[in-house]
């Protein structure tokens, strides 16, 4: 079998080809510099119109400025065309164009309540190297705030390397985790490190990889529900970050919290930058009287 | 706003947590000169409101930095909790 | 007559045989593997055919270490907390606080003027705390840990460390070779962070001298300088071959049963 890179995910751009960006009012910009990915939003007026996600490099300056060329290859829209940009995220102090940086929280909060409904108030956040809890009002503010960014299981990070670990695409773990015959137990150790002697263990005692990946992805959505417990769970709920594309905990955390997550109307590892844009509109309108 | 600092890894949770409402009531701030390790900062959050932070460099090592006030054995009464006056900070171990 | 000790450690399995007079006769140490059953069986031989004895001379075996229960049918099993003030009450017994530093655990543990156990703080979720932590960056910095301990004693810089977890301090410390840090500052780094969190661990049940220091990592000098600093002691005592304390606290264990029956 060829090296293959289980830890790569695919990198990503979308536009609204429906709309023509010359003729909106006003162009606002958020950009997401996270530490692992880095994201880049346009809206149009208040309506989302391009996104891309990809790898953040070194250099969190440069990542910005990459994130944003796919769109740019694609519609012909420059940094310098857009009417306000914010930036946000890990590395948003070295986003040296933009206009305002504001915390991923606020962020967060701002577009989970624009991609899930003004009736959201409970926000998990799943990224590359931590975990957030978020609680907002109706009008998208913060108002209870946890975040977990000290230890990688439950991360994107921990979960790539449990993928290179048994060697399953990471897009695959998911499904694979639910192609079981029965739920097995939660391993005991969420420890990505000790993870090696424990799957192959586990492993040796006859288990499927697909067994040894549930019995981690229920682990960790335990141990990030018990994140959220802390700050307490109230409908509606919504999840974002990478790791809310792996079916394997979304749905475990389902379970274990008793609510069902609303579906997002973006994809949910931009809301960050989603949340990022839509202050730039506040503030540009604010800036003009 | 309620804000929570620290981690949760294979050995627990350790959580500070500091609710904003309360803590933006004090001008002096007498927790951060409280703390023994110098751990807490003042920060103006997204709301524009001075409140209590702990610093940064301090967040994914709670456990290690409380522990000169949190020892197994003994009566314990942190300084931080001790200085507020508007009982705007709770430890969560 | 003679007692077997034994301590399966995560990476390590440590034996050793012991006389009536508490002498230790032989020791060996083999890396533990997935079949710790048979290993133990044939390291059991192994250490009579050294010690030149019989294996009904060996009255009695003592077993501790993580991986005890795995090896259940072989002998007497005995907690790591009992087996570690064991030994090293036996050989100092001015030590109250005993540190023990292992491959994927730590602890530390308070005894009194008697040598009884009064108070225990183990690690065993978390592999920052642990010799895994050093390992893995020994490997980062594609240095053996013989060389990690050296050179780390030949920096003079204090650079942080901010990753708390393996994982992402394995990215940090690509960064600083990136960056052009030399190599023995971020060894230092490296055992500094270490050792602050193993002194955090230790204070929890108060450091009280003498204090002593057990496990693998205490044969690596650049750990025992930075874990002596942290801790703010004069002195920081490391028993005769650190790594052997827990058998030699098993051998002692079991010895004492026999005497008794």
């Amino acid at each position: 079998m060829e090296n293959r890179d289980f830890w790569r995910w695919s990198e990503d751009v979308f536009v609204d080809t429906s709309r023509d960006w010359r003729s909106a009012n006003i162009i606002s910009c958020g950009i997401d510099v996270g530490s692992v990915s880095s994201k880049a939003v346009v809206m149009l007026d208040g309506m989302l119109y391009a996104y891309s996600i990809v790898r953040t490099g070194v250099n969190s300056s440069e990542s910005a400025k990459k994130a944003f060329i796919p769109i740019e290859e694609r519609t012909g829209l420059k940094l310098n065309n857009c009417n306000f940009i914010v930036g946000t995220g890990y590395g948003r102090v070295n986003i040296t164009f933009a206009n305002k940086t504001i915390t991923e929280i606020a962020c967060h909060g701002k577009g989970a309540h624009y991609a899930g409904g003004p009736k959201v108030r409970t926000i998990l956040d799943m990224g590359g190297q931590d975990c957030k809890a978020i609680h907002i009002d109706s009008e998208g503010k913060v108002t209870n705030f946890l975040m977990n960014d000290k230890c990688a299981a439950g991360t994107g990070r921990g979960l790539e390397v449990l993928a290179e670990l048994l060697e399953i695409p990471i897009e695959e773990i998911g499904p694979r985790s639910f192609d079981i015959d029965e739920e097995p137990e939660p391993v005991s150790n969420v420890c990505v490190v000790f993870a090696r002697a424990e799957a192959y263990n586990l492993l040796r005692k006859g288990w499927s990889k697909n067994k040894v990946l549930a019995a981690y992805c229920r682990a960790i959505a335990e141990r990030v529900c018990s994140l959220i417990k802390r700050i307490g769970v109230e409908p509606d709920f919504f999840v974002s970050g990478g790791i809310s594309k792996n079916i394997g905990i979304v749905k475990r955390v389902e379970r274990i919290l008793g609510i069902e997550a609303v579906k997002s109307t973006v994809d949910a590892q931009i809301i960050g930058a989603l949340g990022a844009a839509i202050f730039a509109k506040v503030l540009y309108e604010k800036s003009r009287g | 706003m309620i804000v929570s600092f620290g981690y949760m890894d294979g050995s627990g949770e350790y959580f500070i947590t500091v609710d904003n409402s309360k803590c933006v009531k004090c001008a002096s701030k007498p927790c951060i000169s409280a703390c023994p390790k110098q751990i807490l900062e003042a920060i103006t959050n997204d709301y524009d409101e001075l409140v209590m932070a702990v610093k940064n460099e301090a967040r994914n090592r709670l456990k290690e930095e409380c522990s000169v006030c949190k020892p197994n054995t003994g009566i314990v009464n942190l300084p931080c909790i001790s200085a507020c006056p508007f009982d705007a900070i709770k430890h969560s171990w | 007559m003679f007692v077997v000790g034994i301590d399966v450690g995560a990476r390590y399995i440590k034996a050793m045989v012991i006389n009536d007079n508490k002498k230790i006769i032989v020791k060996k140490k083999l890396l533990s593997g997935y079949e710790n059953n048979s290993l133990v069986k044939n390291l059991i031989k192994d250490l009579s055919e050294e010690a030149g004895i019989n294996i009904d001379q060996i009255k009695k075996i003592g077993i501790t270490g993580s991986g005890k229960e795995t090896v259940d049918k072989e002998g007497i099993i005995l907690s790591e907390v009992m087996s570690a003030a064991k030994a090293v009450y036996y050989l100092h017994p001015d030590v109250r606080t005993i540190i023990e530093v292992g491959a994927e655990e730590s602890r530390a543990i308070k005894i009194n003027s008697s040598g009884n156990v009064v108070d225990v703080v183990v690690n065993e979720k978390c592999a920052a705390g642990t010799g895994t932590f050093v390992e893995l960056m020994a490997r980062t910095l594609e240095i053996s840990l013989e060389e990690f301990g050296k050179i780390a004693l030949q920096s003079e810089s204090r650079i942080p460390m901010n990753a708390q977890c393996i994982v992402f301090a394995e990215s940090e410390v690509v960064s600083l070779i990136h960056s052009g840090v030399d190599r023995k500052d971020i060894a230092k780094a490296i055992l500094d962070a270490i050792a602050s969190r193993v002194s955090a661990m230790t204070r929890r049940v108060r450091v009280e001298p003498e204090v002593a220091l057990i496990g693998g990592l205490a044969n690596n000098p650049g750990f025992v300088y930075a874990l002596k600093n942290n801790l703010e002691v004069d002195n920081l005592l490391i028993p005769y071959e650190p790594q052997y304390i827990g058998a030699y606290g098993a051998s002692l264990l079991v010895l004492e049963t026999v005497s008794l029956g």
